[in-house]
Order: structure tokens, then C-alpha cells, then sequence
């Protein structure tokens, strides 16, 4: 009986190895985003906007176009593509420095136009890729290298609700909020991908689906402490759900 | 449209942008630009193009970035402080050697500083206040028939180079009136095989990209990025040069100011005093050669500016010390009349100065 194959990596993804670090959690989201852009049959005309953080690489791993943007313009960067090739599907891979810090006035504004893209906000509490920063995100309590007794709410406030905020945005089309810390999140978190990709094909507006990260090297765990860390810590913070979804079915 | 009409100089170029093929524009409101943005939103969508207003000079520069990605032809515009809040994005794009004319209505600062007319960003436009090693060219009309004819050029420098490109006026340009001619050219055709427009059934993705993290590599690419500027400098310069051997005083300004010495030259001339203007068309590539090579009649140079000496640095580049060189100038949005020009070149004939 000839083999079957029951499970291969998906074409979205190129054979560059990954180079995030042991237990991140980009190489999961890269493959839903990947699989949502074959399954939906938009990958060849796929452009992938990858902003400086972590995933400023990410170009070397989708297998669409790719663009590399400055830190937190990512969403200016996608209206840019977006408004000269609507017909394309545009998305930009954002983290939570990029995002919540730097990049809130160009996040709002997209969401407030209702830019025909997709966002995916990779929140992992923390900036990985400059050694382990304070972000907006980081949890109070939350030690890092720039909150080395840990984060006090009277100097840098409570941790940013990114998904709440934007949710209240009339322009916002669809946001939710995901988790990827074990099998049974991961496959709702690849349904809200899919789902977003969905609204962005049918014309629906501005998408952006949060996703709670594990950062074990920031947060300086085992990989398997941080997807601990993502359910215990992160998610009483970071309730998951759809904060809003004015597209209708897709 | 072949016919002279009468135009304010940011409808002009905004017209002439539309008539070269501009399919986006991005921008921010900003005095004294802002007739452009509002030129373009009222004409960009009916003629095919986009008009988006950012919500920043930031993001505008970024949309351009977006955009120009695609191989779209792409404008921007803006003035002083919102050019100043560009400068990232012109420095990610001469890094991803991405193409973008951006226009610059100057005004007077630093800091908010006001509206008035000035020339101190000659630094920033021609030195750049981005990081790293690049280059911008720079073109400096002095007429509204230039400015226009200056965008088609413009265009083509940026798509052929692949490269953001400047034209560098003052409010004074913008807000005047001039009959103009808008003269249609079809735009340089060039190598697009490199954009990134989501279309990889049948190639390999493209990337655009300014992250370089080998050291080896990054040195490469600069090297590479830097013949083009050096062709550049070497074809690229344009001046207007009317100093003749016999001239003991050349006088060197760009823009309006430009015109404004060349009434002081009439009236030099008319006293006998024998003088002639140099008028950088592009200050990035500098015409120094025209300064290294002004006739051994020249006794003087004079360069005459709306800023605090920043012209005269690459004149004295240029001259190279062969010639004394002298400023004059008005700041802080005040313009100098032909009247105080003469009278600083007699002052520094009798020595003066």
C-alpha cells in the first residue's frame, strides 16, 4: 500500500529554515497565515508586509512577495500596496513594540480608514528582538531588561488592550483575539486567521487578529514554562475572543 | 493641454505630477504645500490615481514606501518641519532603492519657525537627515515653467536610479502666479521585474528590502548603491551659468533668489560692474565644476541666500579657494531685495566687506 500523506508543511512557506529562537511561537503563526493563504487560493497574489522586531525576517519565510518596513509603519506600509493593487491581499505580521508603541498612530489609522488588509499582531508582552525589553504589553509584575524589578503600574501604566481599543474604532472590521499555547487554541487561532483573510478577499475592511506569544528566550523560560506562562499569566489579562465583527459571515 | 495658462505654482506641479503619470499621492496638510494635497484629492481619483491623506508626514512617506513597492509612480509633498518628519522614510527608501519625487514648499525655521519664505534646508534636502550613506537629488526651479518641467525629469531620474528625488522650492514659488506650459513626456522605461505587486504564479517572490545584517553584504550594497550615484554626478548636474570671461563678480543663488540677483546684476551691470549669475538648477548633484572653472576674471564670488551660510558650503567646495567668497543673505522668512545685493557687491568690490 502506497504511503499517505497525512500531514506535509504548507507551500506558503518557503524551505528557509526559521530563525526564531527554541519554543517561539512565530514559526505557528507563519503556518497558519501560510496554510489560510493556500487554503483560500490568494498566495501567488499575496503581498507580506514585515516590519523591524522579530519577524522583520519573516519575508525570507512566506513564499509570496515581501516587504520590509520600518518600525511600526508596517500599516502605512500595506495602505501604500493596498490602494494602488486593491485586488491583492495584503497583510501585515506586526509585534507588540512594533504595534502597541511605536506604530499606534499607523495601526488606528489603518483600522480607522478601514484599510482592506490584514493584520497579525503577534503579542508575546515583551520586545524579543532587542534582548528583552518592557513593551506596553508587559504584564505588571513582568521582568525585563528595561523593568529589571519588574513593572510598576504608577510609572508605565497598566498592560495596552490593543484588541479593546481597536475594537471601538468604527472602521475596525473584525478583531479577535487568539491564543497558541497548546493543539485546541492554535486550531481556533487558525480559523481567525483564515476568517480575517476571508473578510479581506471579499472586500470587508480592516482585519487584525491579535495572538498571544510565547517569548521563552525574552522571558528567559523553557518553552514549556512559557506556553504555562501564555495560559496562567497572560490570558486572565488578555481575555480571548472576538472583540468586534462587523463583516457578517464570511 | 499645450497652451500657456496662468497657475499658481503648487497647482502646476501638481497638475504637471498627473500629466507625468503620478498613480498615488500621499501627504499631509502643511502650509505653504498644501494646495497640492487639495489639487490632488479634487483630481487624482477621476484620473485614475489615489489620494489618501495620512495621518502624518510619518506615515505618508511609508504609504509612498507601500506603494512604490509596486512600481507605481508615487508623489509626496510636503514643508519644512514635515519634511524633517520624512526623513526615516527617505532613508529606508534610498536603502530599499525605491523611487518617490517629493516636493518640499520651504519655510523658514528652525523648530515651527513660520511660513514665510526661506532656503535653510538646503542641508537637510542635500545632505539628507536620514541615516546612513545616500543621496538625494535635488532639483531647485526657479520659475513655475521649471518647477513643472522639473517634474517629468524628476520622475524619470527616480525611476531610472531608483531612488527618491526632491524638488525644492520656497512658498514664495508655491504661492505665485505664472503663465506656464505644461509639457508632457512619456515616462523612462525601465527594468520592473524587481517590485513587489503580489503577482509570483510564474516567478520567484520579490523582496524589498533595506535590512542587510552581513557586514560584507551591506558594504556591497552600498558600493553598488553609490556608482549609481556617481553616473549620477557625473550626467545629472544642470545649472544656468551666465558669468563670461571679463566678469569680476559671480554671483551664486537658487530659486526665487536667483531672480532676485539677476536684478542686481542688471543694475551691477548697468554701473559698468561686470558680473554674472551662477544658478544651481540641481544642488544635489552640485554643479562644482562650474565654480572650479569660472574665468580668471572673477575677483569675487557672491553667494546670495535665504539662509545662515549653508549655499556657500559647496561653493567654497566648488572654488576650492580661488576665489574669495562672500554671503549675503536674509533668514527668518525676510528676502532680500536686488537693491541690498548691488550694494553688498560694491561694499565688497571697494573691500569692505
Amino acid at each position: 500500500m502506497a504511503n499517505k500523506i497525512i500531514y506535509e508543511k504548507s507551500r506558503g512557506l518557503t524551505d528557509t529554515p526559521l530563525t526564531y529562537c527554541p519554543g517561539c511561537s512565530h514559526g505557528t503563526i507563519h503556518k497558519l497565515v501560510a496554510e489560510s493563504l493556500v487554503e483560500l487560493d490568494v498566495l501567488e497574489r499575496t503581498v507580506a508586509i514585515a516590519p523591524v522586531g522579530c519577524s522583520v525576517l519573516a519575508y525570507n519565510f512566506f513564499n509570496c512577495d515581501g516587504i520590509q518596513a520600518a518600525h511600526g509603519r508596517a500599516p502605512a506600509v500595506a495602505t501604500g500596496v493596498k490602494r494602488v493593487q486593491p485586488d491583492k491581499i495584503v497583510f501585515a505580521y506586526q509585534g507588540d513594540g512594533d504595534l502597541a508603541s511605536i506604530g499606534t498612530a499607523e495601526i488606528i489609522h489603518a483600522a480607522h480608514r478601514s484599510e482592506n488588509f490584514t493584520v497579525i499582531f503577534v503579542n508575546n508582552a515583551i520586545y524579543g528582538m532587542t534582548g528583552g525589553q518592557m513593551a506596553p504589553t508587559t504584564l505588571i509584575d513582568q521582568k525585563t531588561t528595561t523593568s529589571p524589578y519588574g513593572r510598576f503600574e504608577e510609572t508605565t501604566g497598566k498592560p495596552l488592550l490593543v484588541s479593546e481599543m481597536m475594537a471601538q474604532i468604527p472602521g475596525a472590521t473584525y478583531i479577535e483575539r487568539v491564543s497558541v499555547h497548546d493543539h485546541a487554541h492554535i486550531l481556533k487561532a487558525k480559523r481567525a486567521v483564515k476568517k480575517a483573510f476571508g473578510y479581506q478577499v471579499a472586500g470587508k475592511g480592516f482585519t487584525m487578529i491579535e495572538v498571544l506569544a510565547a517569548c521563552p528566550i525574552g522571558w528567559g523560560v523553557t518553552p514549556v514554562n512559557s506556553m504555562k506562562f501564555v495560559k496562567d499569566e497572560m490570558m486572565p489579562y488578555y481575555p480571548l475572543g472576538v472583540y468586534c465583527d462587523r463583516g457578517g459571515e464570511a | 493641454m499645450s497652451q500657456k495658462v496662468l497657475m499658481k505654482g503648487n497647482e502646476a506641479i501638481a497638475e504637471a505630477a498627473i500629466q507625468a503619470g503620478c498613480k498615488a499621492f500621499f501627504g499631509y496638510p502643511i502650509t505653504p504645500q498644501n494646495e497640492i494635497p487639495e489639487y490632488m484629492s479634487l483630481h487624482m481619483e477621476k484620473r485614475g490615481g489615489v489620494f489618501v491623506q495620512a495621518e502624518s508626514e510619518v506615515s505618508a512617506i511609508n504609504m509612498c514606501y507601500g506603494a512604490a513597492a509596486t512600481g507605481a509612480r508615487v508623489m509626496t509633498s510636503s514643508s519644512s518641519p514635515g519634511m524633517a518628519l520624512k526623513q526615516e522614510g527617505i532613508s529606508y527608501m534610498s536603502g530599499a532603492d525605491l523611487p518617490v519625487l517629493m516636493v518640499n514648499v520651504s519655510r523658514c525655521g528652525p523648530g515651527l519657525g513660520g511660513i514665510l519664505p526661506a532656503q535653510g534646508d538646503y542641508f537637510m534636502a542635500t545632505r539628507g537627515g536620514g541615516n546612513g550613506d545616500y543621496r538625494t537629488p535635488v532639483y531647485a526651479p526657479a520659475y513655475i515653467q521649471e518647477a513643472t518641467d522639473l517634474v517629468f525629469e524628476a520622475f524619470d531620474v527616480a525611476e531610472k536610479y531608483r531612488t527618491p528625488v526632491m524638488i525644492l522650492l520656497d512658498g514664495m514659488l508655491g504661492q505665485m502666479m505664472e503663465p506656464v506650459e505644461i509639457k508632457p513626456r512619456p515616462p523612462v522605461q525601465v527594468d520592473k521585474s524587481w517590485v513587489t505587486i503580489g503577482d509570483t504564479a510564474n516567478r520567484k517572490p520579490n523582496v524589498v528590502n533595506s535590512l542587510s545584517l552581513l557586514g560584507d553584504v551591506l558594504e556591497q550594497q552600498n558600493f553598488e548603491r553609490f556608482k549609481k550615484y556617481e553616473q549620477l554626478e557625473r550626467v545629472g548636474v544642470m545649472v544656468e551659468n551666465t558669468v563670461k570671461d571679463g566678469d569680476e563678480i559671480a554671483i551664486v543663488a537658487y530659486g526665487v533668489p536667483a531672480r532676485i540677483a539677476q536684478n542686481a546684476i542688471e543694475e551691477l551691470v548697468g554701473e559698468g560692474i561686470k558680473a554674472g549669475l551662477v544658478r544651481p538648477i540641481t544642488l544635489w548633484p552640485f554643479p562644482y565644476d562650474t565654480l572650479a572653472n569660472l574665468p580668471a576674471s572673477v575677483k569675487h564670488v557672491v553667494v546670495a541666500e535665504l539662509s545662515m551660510g549653508q549655499l556657500i558650503e559647496d561653493v567654497r567646495l566648488g572654488v576650492n579657494g580661488k576665489f574669495p567668497v562672500h554671503l549675503v543673505n536674509r533668514c527668518g522668512g525676510m528676502v532680500f531685495e536686488p537693491a541690498e545685493i548691488a550694494e553688498a557687491v560694491r561694499k565688497i568690490i571697494k573691500g569692505g566687506v
